[in-house]
């Protein structure tokens, strides 16, 4: 069965990992910008990035068959040096054209700070003045609720702001129900320790229902598995779901979400993928 | 909005599936715990992240549903104010008292 990782940082991956991801099924990843593992101190560090993001990656993913698309933005890890922000949000309208941005993202809170609150709403002002899609990294651990909560509030009180263009990554269980009941989509990011099991995701599913969510991997280069959403759909299998109700999940739903972007070229299916 | 949905297994089947994977967990919880006890040098018995690891235990052994929910409540930091400027980039799995 086909499906979408909405989530897989690639650049951290190797080329090993494209090829196992392609023999299980997947058509496309989405991946949003990262943080390298520690602060880059210039817009020039971001530049390079950028163009690693929109050039190279693209056409290391389309030798395996696979379509590989982009966010870009300051990572919220980031987001505490203002001055960093200004200079790197300058430099991102240069790179939206580019045949495969679907928007901006992952922006977002890590600690929930003052500067990296201003941050994040200065790259929600980029994505409204060139109309973008919205990606959104929420905070891990004892920082998530009070983070997704801070995004949310500062969201819902924006009037130009339109929730089915934005999708809220990595919520769990004291956090899903918040971002759904104000018309967000939802991503569950299947991430060993410090995001959720595929186990508790599919509970998340069954009790919410899946319209407007996601599942992805957020594989990157922690401890994180490239075919995480395949594992997911054994887990689903075995729990005893119908082949149509995973294809909505990991293929129709990103769909759905990511073809608001007119350069996303698949669109969801009424039937289930060939089963492979 | 759907509150509680059904999953699609009886607990009958639960059982057979999920039982002895739950099973190397509560054990490997046991463990750590009674390793914690061993340690050689008890210096952390007042440590937040044990506080609220043994509060979650607490409410893991409730009857009531929404167990998860309840746990990561009590491991989430739940005042509302912004952090001055950031202490650091990663998180610690547990809110210090001073955040609660």
């Amino acid at each position: 069965m086909n499906y979408i990782d909405l989530h897989a940082h690639m650049v951290s991956r190797t080329t090993d990992d494209y090829h196992a991801m392609a023999l299980t099924g997947c058509v496309a990843v989405t991946e949003p910008a990262f943080w390298a593992g520690y602060d880059r101190v210039s817009a020039s560090a971001f530049a390079d990035y950028f163009k690693h993001l929109t050039e190279f990656e693209p056409q290391r993913a389309a030798k395996y068959g696979i379509q590989h698309y982009t966010w870009l933005c300051l990572n919220p890890k980031e987001g505490e040096d203002r001055e960093l922000a200004r200079e790197v949000l300058a430099i991102i309208p240069q790179f939206l054209d580019q045949p495969t941005v679907l928007g901006i993202g992952e922006i977002g809170l890590n600690r929930v700070t003052r500067n990296e609150l201003a941050t994040f709403i200065d790259h929600v002002e980029l994505a409204l003045e060139h109309n973008q899609l919205i990606h959104i990294h929420t905070p891990h651990l004892e920082d998530k609720y009070k983070g997704t909560k801070a995004i949310v509030e500062t969201l819902a009180s924006n009037s130009r702001i339109d929730p089915s263009r934005v999708m809220v990554d990595h919520v769990e269980e004291h956090t899903i129900r918040m971002v759904l009941e104000h018309g967000f989509w939802a991503g569950l990011t299947l991430y060993p320790m410090t995001k959720v099991s595929p186990g508790r995701a599919i509970d998340m599913l069954e009790i919410y229902g899946t319209e407007r969510l996601c599942v992805a991997s957020a594989c990157d280069w922690g401890p994180s598995q490239p075919l995480a959403i395949p594992n997911c759909m054994f887990e689903m299998r075995r729990r005893g779901h119908s082949n149509q109700w995973i294809h909505e999940v990991v293929y129709n739903n990103p769909c759905r979400f990511l073809s608001q972007c007119p350069k996303f070229k698949f669109a969801s299916l009424e039937q289930p993928a060939l089963v492979r | 909005m759907q509150i509680e949905g059904s999953c699609p297994r009886s607990q009958r089947e639960l059982i057979e599936l999920e039982f002895i994977e739950h099973r190397t967990k509560i054990l490997d919880i046991a463990a750590f715990l009674d390793r914690f006890d061993r340690s050689v040098e008890h210096n952390a018995n007042d440590d937040f992240r044990i506080k609220a690891f043994r509060e979650a235990l607490k409410a893991l052994n409730s009857d009531e549903f929404g167990r998860v929910e309840c746990i990561q409540m009590l491991l989430s930091d739940v005042s509302s104010e912004l952090r001055a400027e950031r202490d650091g980039q990663s998180a610690y799995g547990a809110a210090k008292e001073s955040e609660q």
